[in-house]
Order: structure tokens, then C-alpha cells, then sequence
């Protein structure tokens, strides 16, 4: 069924492959970034996005030349880029005099912006500057979230969500233990984002579960949050609708208490309680001797009565 | 004494275990919230800001990620792992914290022009049975294959007989012979029933003289051969041909006849037998003249009835 609603039918199957890859589907891909540059960018900003590209390497895109757009005045052209490379996340750098140093990360929803928060760097540390031996190439990483204003604030928690979103990589149902090695850390305090980037070392503890050592490895920023551009609510909703078959299917005739048993239940043709076979009591049978004669007698006896 | 001593060994026990542990516990205030499915932990304690201001930065965060990261991989330990080819993995649960979509969940594709259509007029899926297995289909196949292997001139070991649904006397016959026969011994000891009567048809099917035997035999049997080729005379036997003819197109007329229902008789037919024989005695193309003539007037005949 070559059936394709939008400008291009596909004519070969390779072509028509591409297109279902890119289609809406019911489990989607991993989240390709697009990482830009704005109209006039800072040695900070190009090596910040340097080392978030090599984060986030096999799925992020880094454009080399400069946009001179404003993400949040105008977004039509990182629209237009995400419809060209199927990403619905983008990593926006510029700097002037107002705000120096500046970082936009955003997601998009349908290839229309979604969220976008703008960060500003104040300090920054690249990977070239630690000198240690860096994790490999699309470890998935560990992510921790600490301060309590990613609880409280209404933006930093569309930052933590915005954040895990970012960088959390593909879902996968089982992770390599050996191959936990990378964590992102980020603290919220007074007003500001330090964002650390560790690798781990499992250490042997007297136990199974092994003892966790740091080492300072990746990029290291402290963000002081700027502007925000949040999705409505309604738009936020939608976003996040499931379609119903991604819905795991109810068992049914199952159910549990609140103290964790299970139950099940079973449907059963109506019994016959008169022929319902029970357990044989020897002893309850009905026994034939003198009482069975005697009754017997009793019996003819009544017969004969009635008879006169 | 000896009761002290179970007392200081269960002490003791109870601080090695301590001990153990104790390399790997983290004491927080508040537990950690934890979305395993994407390696994501949440601390929502107070951070202690003089401590954070007292202590060097970097080290104030690092202890709190390596903290933050002890009990995250303590979680994750909790979880069951497998083996997979010589690599222990473990098995992540679903990711809890609900993101965003990249994409509206696909909407249900229109249905074809077939599927309007078979919906129109009430036309259901019929499920195609599977094969079954037919003896004709199946013994074409077999000469099918034998005579491939015949023209590529590949050896073909005697399997014996394909199986026939309706089985005539012959048939099993044959197939009792043949079973006979695929002894070890070729079958030269197997019994016989009483009335069972001794296998014909056996033996060669085509018969050649020994290459050198009788030399006077074979000198003879070419001389008259090349005498045959000289007299030019015809190599038919002329009352065998002219019976099979007539025999042939009595069988050809009952047929019609049948056919037909027998309203007229069949006037055409009658007299071309004899015509045949007299045009047999020609050259020996008569034959072939004959049979080319009978089929014809057969036509003629069935043809005519509407007219008459």
C-alpha cells in the first residue's frame, strides 16, 4: 500500500522504509538533537555544544553554520530542521552582550516547539580541559536529579523533565551491569544549575551490590536559568496521550487485595448437588442385618393392614 | 558460659554484616524517588548551603552524586538479572515518569478501495485452507522429476510406487509385488500364498541381442532388413488397420449418440468406414487419409440436427 498523505510517493521500498521510519508509530525512536549555532557564538558556547554533541553522539546532528534566527521570537526554521532530520529535540547556542554564553534546550511536539528553556553558562569546564579516560560512545547514562527546587518550581521541573528527556538516551528493557558507568548529575541551588558529568567505578563491597567511586570526567556546567517558554497545558496533555494499544492489557478474572494475594476466579456449569460425588464414610453406610429385617417386617406388616 | 558465648557470636555476626553493608549504605533523610526504566534518581533533600559554601564546590557535589549514585545502584541491584551470552544484564522494569511523545500517536490508515468495496457488499476474509495432497498432482511430479534426472542424466535410486488414492486390483497387485520384492534377497525367499498366482510383466522390458552370439542370425536378420527398406512395398497389415478403424468410429458414434440423446440417427457416419477401406489401400497414406476424413463426417453429423 504505497498510500502516503503528505507531498512525497515513495517509488522505490527503500524510500518507502524511510518514510514508515519517520511516520508516527506506536513505540517511537530514539529522540534525535539538533545542535545549532545562533548569529554570533563565543569560544564557550561552540565547545560547550562540542562536548554535548559528543554526549549525545550517535543520535544528535551538529550544524556547522550559524542561524541567524531567534528561537524565541521566530521558530519556523527550527521547525523546518527538525522536519528535515526527524529530531524533536535541539540545542540552540548564541552569545551577545545581553545574554552571554547562552544555551537553549527545546523539545518539539508534531514539529512544532513543545518547550524551550534558555540556560546561561557561568562556568564551564570541557572534556579536553579534565584529562581522564572518557566512557565510551552511546553508554546510556545515569541520571540524578538533587535540590529540592526540582520538586517545588514549576520551571525546574519542566527543566528535570526537559533534562531527563534530553539526555536520557534509547529505552531499553536491560542494561549490561559492567556498562553503568556514566552519571549526570545536576544540582539545583540558590538559583542556579551545576550540571557534573562522572564516571563510575563499581568497586568491590562484602556484599553483591558493588561500592560506587567518582571520577570527574566530562563536561562540567554551572546554569543560571533565564527565559522559559513552556507548552500550554492542554498542548502539554496531548503531547503526552499513549495511544491505547501501548496500554498493557488487564488479565482478566484476576485480581488483587491489599495485602498483595492474588486471586482468580473460575466459571463453573451449574452442579448437580444430588449426584455431587463426596468422600465415602464406611461408616455412615446404611447397614443390612437385624435393623433392616426389622424394618423390613414393619414394612409387610402396614402392607397388609391396608390390603384389609 | 557457653550462653555468653552465643550471644557474643550472634553480636558478632550481626557486626561483620554491618560492616559489610556499611560500605555501600548512605544515610538521607529523605529516601530517593527512583524511575529505574530510565536510570533516573530524585533527591528531594535540602541541600546544606554553608556546608556547600565551606567546603570546595567540586568536592561538596562530588559527595553528594557519589551518594546519590550508591543508593541508585543499590536500587538497580534490587532488580533480577540474567544471563546473556557470558554477560550478566539486568532487567529494567517500565520507565515511570511520563514524557512527552515525538510524534501524535498514528492514526488509523483509511481503508483501501478493495476494503470499501468488500464492506459494501458484505464480503467477509475466508481464510484460504491449506494444500492438500493430491495422488495425481503428486505422481506428475515424480515423472516431473524423473525425467529431469533422466535428461541431466543423474542416477535415481528405484523408490517403487507413488501412492494412488482408488487403487485397482493391478494396482495392488503390483504394489504386493514390489513390496515382495524389496527384501534383502530380493524377494527369492518370501512365501506365497496358496492361491497366489506367480508376479507377470516381470523381467526386462525391452530385450537386445548379446553383442556377439550367433553371427549367421544376425547376418540374416539384417539382410532381410535392408530387403523391407528395398521393396517399397506397404509395411501394413491391412485388416488390422481397417478393424481398428471401424472400431474406432463405432465407439465415436455411441459416444455422439449419447450425447445427444439419440434423436436422430446418425446417417453420416455409417458409410465411411468402408470408404476408409478403400482409400486404405492406397500408397499407406490412406491411413492417415482415413483417420483424417472420420473425424470430420463425425462433426458434420452432430452439426446438422438443429436444421433437420
Amino acid at each position: 500500500m504505497k498510500q502516503k498523505e503528505g507531498v512525497i510517493k515513495p517509488k522505490t521500498k527503500r524510500a518507502k522504509r524511510f518514510l514508515d521510519n519517520r511516520a508516527p508509530k506506536l513505540t517511537e525512536n530514539v529522540k534525535n538533537v539538533m545542535i545549532m549555532k545562533g548569529g554570533n557564538t563565543s569560544m564557550t558556547v561552540t565547545q560547550a555544544l562540542k562536548d554535548i554533541y559528543a554526549l549525545k553522539k550517535p543520535s544528535a546532528v551538529l550544524y556547522k553554520k550559524k542561524n541567524i534566527t531567534r528561537p524565541f521570537e521566530d521558530s519556523s526554521s527550527l521547525e523546518f530542521f527538525s522536519k528535515k532530520t526527524d529530531s524533536s529535540l535541539f540545542l540552540f547556542g548564541s552569545h551577545n552582550k545581553k545574554r552571554p554564553n547562552n544555551l537553549i534546550f527545546g523539545r518539539l511536539f508534531d514539529f512544532h516547539v513543545l518547550d524551550m528553556i534558555e540556560l546561561g553558562i557561568e562556568k564551564y569546564n570541557s572534556l579536553s580541559a579534565i584529562k581522564n579516560s572518557k566512557c565510551p560512545e552511546g553508554t546510556k547514562p545515569m541520571l540524578v536529579f538533587a535540590g529540592e527546587a526540582f520538586d517545588h518550581d514549576d520551571d525546574h521541573k519542566r527543566l528535570k523533565s526537559l533534562l531527563t528527556d534530553f539526555f536520557r538516551g534509547p529505552v531499553v528493557p536491560s542494561v549490561r551491569l559492567a556498562g553503568l558507568e556514566h552519571v549526570l548529575h545536576f544540582t539545583a541551588l540558590e538559583g542556579k544549575i551545576y550540571m557534573r558529568s562522572y564516571r563510575s567505578l563499581l568497586k568491590k563491597s562484602g556484599c553483591r551490590t558493588p561500592r560506587i567511586e567518582l571520577e570527574e570526567i566530562g563536561p562540567s556546567f554551572d546554569f543560571v536559568l533565564r527565559r522559559t517558554h513552556l507548552a500550554s497545558d492542554d498542548l502539554y496533555k496531548t503531547a503526552h496521550r499513549q495511544p491505547k494499544a501501548l496500554k498493557p492489557k488487564k488479565k482478566k478474572n484476576i485480581s488483587h487485595d491489599t495485602f498483595g494475594t492474588k486471586f482468580g476466579r473460575l466459571h463453573m456449569q451449574k452442579q448437580d448437588l444430588a449426584k455431587l460425588q463426596t468422600r465415602k464414610m464406611k461408616g455412615l453406610r446404611k447397614r443390612r442385618g437385624p435393623a433392616a429385617a426389622a424394618e423390613g417386617e414393619t414394612s409387610l406388616k402396614t402392607a397388609k393392614v391396608e390390603v384389609e | 558460659m557457653a550462653a555468653c558465648s552465643i550471644e557474643d557470636l550472634l553480636a558478632k555476626a550481626e557486626q561483620d554484616e554491618a560492616e559489610k553493608l556499611k560500605s555501600i549504605t548512605v544515610q538521607k533523610e529523605l529516601d530517593l524517588e527512583f524511575d529505574i526504566g530510565n536510570l533516573v534518581a530524585y533527591d528531594k533533600n535540602r541541600i546544606d548551603i554553608r556546608q556547600f559554601r565551606e567546603q570546595k564546590k567540586e568536592d561538596f557535589l562530588r559527595s553528594l552524586a557519589r551518594d546519590n549514585t550508591q543508593l541508585l545502584v543499590n536500587e538497580i541491584w534490587k532488580h533480577p538479572t540474567e544471563r546473556v551470552e557470558e554477560v550478566i544484564v539486568v532487567k529494567l522494569p517500565e520507565p515511570t515518569t511520563p514524557l512527552p511523545r515525538e510524534k501524535p500517536p498514528p492514526k488509523p490508515r483509511p481503508p483501501t478501495k478493495w476494503e470499501e468495496f468488500a464492506k459494501l457488499k458484505g464480503i467477509q476474509k475466508k481464510k484460504k485452507t491449506n494444500l492438500v495432497w493430491d495422488d495425481k498432482v503428486a505422481k506428475n511430479e515424480l515423472h516431473r522429476l524423473r525425467n529431469i534426472a533422466r535428461a541431466q542424466k543423474i542416477k535415481v535410486p528405484g523408490v517403487g510406487l507413488t501412492p494412488i488414492a482408488q487403487q485397482s486390483k493391478s494396482d495392488l497387485a503390483r504394489a504386493v509385488n514390489v513390496a515382495k520384492s524389496s527384501t534383502a534377497s530380493a524377494g527369492k525367499f518370501q512365501d506365497r500364498l496358496p492361491k497366489e498366482k506367480a508376479p507377470r510383466n516381470t523381467g526386462k522390458k525391452r530385450k537386445f541381442q548379446p553383442v556377439i552370439g550367433n553371427f549367421s542370425n544376425e547376418k540374416q536378420r539384417q539382410l532381410d532388413l535392408l530387403k523391407v527398406m528395398d521393396s517399397k512395398k506397404p509395411r501394413l497389415d491391412v485388416n488390422k488397420a481397417v478393424n481398428k478403424q471401424m472400431r474406432e468410429v463405432d465407439r465415436e458414434e455411441a459416444a455422439a449418440k449419447f450425447k445427444k440423446g439419440g434423436k436422430k440417427g446418425r446417417k453420416g457416419g455409417n458409410f465411411s468406414g468402408k470408404g476408409k477401406g478403400g482409400g486404405g489401400k492406397g500408397k499407406g497414406k490412406g491411413r492417415a487419409g482415413g483417420k483424417g476424413q472420420g473425424p470430420p463426417s463425425g462433426k458434420k453429423g452432430a452439426g446438422k440436427p438443429g436444421k433437420r
